[in-house]
């Protein structure tokens, strides 16, 4: 008896299970923002790149709001995107932040998978550099859908005892030189740097903005990254691989960020990198989740990683540059001279050289009409490319 | 066996007596109890199985507006048109090399595991044969991406190979992050599910088959040939439809192990999945491995390779 | 029997293979004790130290148990249905009856990623949300296959006589079951239950569609291969997993005397 009890016990909480909607808390479209933040919920369940709740200044927050952060650390936007999809999308009733970078907000936002934020709840959004109070990346037609976290240019890495002399733009890794010793990042949106590439070399192309790319400029970018090809060793899916390729001498040279430098001098690798001016790069935004089940600790953390002294540690654990200015002394307090080296104390004009990811789309900004093509016509091109 | 003769039919207390009618009940009206036994697996695998089959196969057949990334509930042949284009072959490669791979992994672990599995079957002392049994079964127990990721250390720059081959006096393989790099790997991983079914086989041969086979004269290879190796067929096409159809799906070693040129219909699958929110055009491109097993299977069954399952 | 130089011949491909199946997880073993973080060849020195920080990684733990939870589950799931069909198949003729098995088969013989993305599709369409559920009817999808060979196997190899003997000895069918049936595919169900477990536990590829923020021990194993900062940890888990497995493995031999995959009997 009590065996079958067991088992209608089981079914019962099979059919449960099969039958229960979605159990997160759906809120509206955003119409309604808050105008404060509640009692938090004691949960706070992040879409990461990993480091970005580095326990070094995680620790406290989850000791001062009773917040417990669950970690899910994502290897690349894609994945990102795809975890934020999964079970029904908006994160699934699971998530309730996600650090997305500029590739990725876009689709988020277009995809009804985050909610619009009241940046007025976090203190120090107005302190921040202008170029991010509202990026186009995660701002859309005035509407915040998530505050600016930390931002990194794409870099040139080499192993500085095989490539020699040091390589001085990014033409080197579309030249013969290095072929079979070089990486890139396998992400569409990859594309971009071969297009800005493109737009300094070529300008016959009329290239205005690499992620704003018409038919034929796609085309002529494609077949530069077809050239590209049989030159690379393999692309990179996550920083760890180009890490152990660059470690273990698989690799020479590639494109990559600060983060792997930082790592791979860390482990005495004779390695260094150089930013190429024009270049692309990323910023990061804390986005939250459409059915966001801990909203309250949500609002918190956003308020909280923005402070000038959590953005310093953030930056320095991950080895990118904060977008609150005032994070500055706290930098050269860590690390004497960290905020010059990670360009915090550039002007503006330095901004407009380093071109942000963001998820091309079919308006182009710089000429009326719908013909630019759009993120999944890139993704396909990259499938073309790399399948 | 203890059976219970105490009580006839008919006797003991009521709830016994309700058994025993029920029991006959039952039996007299065997269709009764086949409904019984069959209906909640059946049920449960129509609804969830077969169902999300069925409904994959019908998205296929819709497309995705590519900015919101909602469903359109059109009918159109689109997302095939793309697939087997022959003006951009993309698809078509990337199946064509996803295919290629599995049947080459195939051949490779039935070349492997047939002498291997003989050795077992046939020649080991039983002891020996225990042993072997277990060194074949626990790889497959251990993590599979601990096994791929273990490929990955040897493999690359510094790794266990090009160290042996350096104490050996040759030069680096460099075979890391390449299509050899996938087919030994696959082949490495799914080797048990070969050898067990081929094992399976042989061991089932009746001895007198191969002492008769030699008593008319024939000669080891003949042997081999007209006796073993059709008898053994059916343990190989079980363990094939492991090798090949484990291989077909497979994402994660392309991701790990793969270079420039190995992107698998699984990737893409992924991929379009997750990231474009693009299940139609997934779901598409999977009806590709989906026939191609489907006439694996019944290719297998005519050759009686479920009985070696 | 065979010639002698066959024999030989049989004898180094057999070590060959052996070897070839068996370096790679000698190669995880020794670098669950490797000094340094990096995978190189040799290892520079041994400790221990990555032991005591596995034993104490609270995520190691909570993906362990989720796997042994999802294990159990899915395999007692298994266990039912698996066996009710078995019974079905092995008892009845009926219309339908050849393609049951082909059915059945079909999780395990499609390749993983259709079962999972037909799955995750289902699932968001029905609007399920996704937690353990999901994941465990996704493994029990492709595990019922493992029993119902098994149990149909034995079945198979045992005479009817034995059940009609028992009825005529006036037992009913809860008797007959308890005391005939019962022995005699009691080690069938334990052997089925064993690799239907060892199926679910090293399943990832369908729990990459199924599985939402849970992390099963194979899930935590893939997000760490991909970011790559603990890597000594999982080639102690890896180590441990192997160790620990072995004696399962054992048994399972014990109670065997053919083989094929899905069915040790």
């Amino acid at each position: 008896m009590k065996r079958i009890r067991k088992i209608h016990v089981l079914v019962l909480a099979l059919v449960a299970a099969l039958l229960v909607p979605a159990a997160g808390v759906s809120r509206g479209n955003g119409t309604s923002l808050p105008t404060k933040i509640g009692k938090g919920e004691g949960s706070l369940n992040l879409i990461e790149w990993s480091a970005y709740s580095d326990p070094s200044f995680a620790n406290k927050f989850e000791k001062q709001t009773g917040c417990t952060i669950h970690r899910k650390d994502a290897g690349s936007s894609n994945e990102m995107v795809a975890l934020m999809r999964a079970g029904g999308g908006g994160g699934g009733g699971q998530y309730d932040l996600v650090s997305a970078s500029g590739d990725a907000s876009l689709r988020l936002i277009y995809g009804g998978d985050v909610q619009p934020v009241n940046v007025n709840l976090i203190p120090s959004w107005k302190d921040f550099l202008p170029a991010f109070k509202s990026p186009a990346h995660n701002t859309v037609k005035g509407v915040h859908y998530g505050v600016s976290v930390q931002w990194g240019p794409n870099t040139l890495i080499y192993n500085t005892q095989k490539v020699k002399p040091a390589p001085t733009g990014w033409g080197d890794i579309y030249s013969g030189k290095y072929k079979g010793k070089l990486t890139v990042p396998n992400n569409p949106i990859q594309i971009a740097d071969a297009a800005l590439y493109l737009e300094q070399t070529k300008p016959s192309l009329g290239i205005k903005d690499p992620y704003e790319l018409t038919k034929s400029q796609l085309d002529a970018t494609v077949s530069l990254l077809k050239q590209q090809k049989p030159l690379l060793k393999r692309y990179w899916n996550y920083a760890t691989d180009e890490i152990t390729s660059f470690k273990n001498g698989d690799v020479w040279m590639g494109a990559g960020w600060p983060y792997q430098t930082l790592q791979l001098q860390g482990a005495k690798a004779p390695i260094k990198e150089i930013v190429p001016l024009p270049t692309t790069g990323w910023a990061d935004t804390w986005m939250l989740a459409k059915k966001a089940p801990h909203p309250n600790c949500a609002y918190m953390w956003m308020k909280y990683v923005t402070t000038p002294q959590v953005e310093a540690k953030q930056a320095l654990v991950f080895g990118e540059t904060p977008v609150n200015p005032k994070a500055c002394p706290y930098m050269n307090k860590i690390e004497a001279g960290s905020c010059a080296k990670y360009h915090l104390n550039e002007p503006a004009s330095y901004y407009s050289k380093i071109k942000f990811w963001k998820t091309p789309v079919a308006q182009c900004g710089w000429q009326p009409g719908n013909d630019c093509m759009d993120y999944s016509a890139w993704q396909r091109a990259w499938t073309e490319i790399t399948g | 066996m203890t059976v219970d003769v105490q009580a006839p039919p008919g006797a003991g207390p009521p709830i016994r007596r309700a058994r025993l009618r029920f029991g006959a009940a039952v039996w007299r009206r065997p269709w009764l109890k086949a409904i019984g036994l069959l209906g909640p697996p059946t049920v449960a695998f129509c609804v969830v199985y077969l169902g999300a089959l069925a409904a994959l196969l019908v998205s296929s057949f819709w497309t995705v507006n590519s900015f919101t990334g909602e469903l359109v509930h059109q009918w159109t042949l689109d997302n095939y048109r793309i697939i087997f284009s022959l003006s951009d072959p993309t698809y078509l490669r990337i199946a064509g090399r996803t295919i290629g791979i599995a049947a080459a992994v195939t051949i490779t672990d039935a070349l492997l595991a047939f002498p291997l599995a003989y050795f077992m079957a046939r020649v080991a002392t039983p002891r020996l044969r225990g042993l072997l049994f277990i060194m074949v079964v626990l790889p497959l127990w251990s993590s599979y991406l601990v096994r791929i990721y273990a490929w990955q250390t040897i493999l690359s720059g510094g790794g266990a190979l090009d160290w042996s081959l350096g104490k050996i006096g040759l030069p680096a393989a460099n075979i890391a992050y390449s299509n050899w790099a996938m087919w030994l790997v696959f082949s490495y991983v799914w080797l048990p599910f070969m050898v067990l079914p081929v094992y399976g086989a042989l061991e089932r041969i009746p001895h007198s088959y191969i002492e008769a086979s030699r008593d008319l004269g024939a000669r080891g290879s003949r042997t081999l040939r007209s006796v073993i190796l059709p008898l053994a067929l059916p343990g190989i096409v079980a363990g094939s439809i492991f090798t090949f159809s484990l291989t077909l799906g497979d994402f994660i070693t392309p991701l790990l192990i793969g270079g420039t040129n190995s992107t698998f219909i699984g990737n893409v699958v992924y991929e379009n999945i997750g990231i474009n929110a693009n299940v139609p055009f997934a779901a598409a491109l999977a009806t590709i491995p989906v026939a191609v097993m489907g006439v694996y299977l019944v290719i297998a069954r005519r050759l009686g390779a479920f009985d070696a399952l | 029997m065979e010639a002698r130089a066959t024999r030989v011949g049989l004898w180094i491909w057999t070590a060959f293979v052996i070897a070839f199946l068996w370096v790679p997880l000698v190669l995880i073993g020794v670098y669950a004790f490797n000094k340094s973080n990096v995978q190189s060849w040799p290892i520079p020195g041994w400790t221990t130290h990555w032991f005591s920080v596995a034993w104490h990684d609270p995520d190691v733990r909570d993906s362990l148990w989720l796997s042994v939870k999802v294990g159990l589950i899915a395999t007692t799931i298994a266990l039912t249905l698996g066996s009710m069909a078995a019974f079905a198949i092995h008892r009845f003729r009926f219309f339908g009856r050849e393609s049951v098995s082909f059915l059945l088969v079909l999780p395990i013989a499609l390749p993983g990623i259709i079962t999972g993305m037909a799955l995750n599709s289902f699932y968001v369409f029905a609007g399920i949300s996704f937690s353990i559920w999901t994941i465990v009817i996704g493994h029990a999808t492709f595990c019922v296959v493992v029993v119902y060979n098994n149990v149909l196997a034995r079945l198979r190899r045992t005479a009817p006589s034995l059940y009609e003997a028992s009825m005529d000895l006036g037992a009913d069918g809860w008797q007959t079951f308890r005391y005939v049936t019962w022995p005699v595919i009691s080690t069938a169900l334990i052997s089925g239950a064993l690799l239907a477990f060892a199926l679910s536990f090293d399943e990832v590829i369908v729990t990459t569609f199924t599985a939402g923020a849970q992390t099963t021990l194979p899930i935590f194993i893939l997000d760490n291969l991909r970011q790559g900062q603990q890597l000594p940890v999982i080639n102690v888990v890896a180590l441990v997993v192997i160790v620990l497995t072995t004696i399962p493995v054992a048994i399972a031999q014990r109670l065997t005397r053919e083989t094929g995959i899905l069915r040790t009997e």
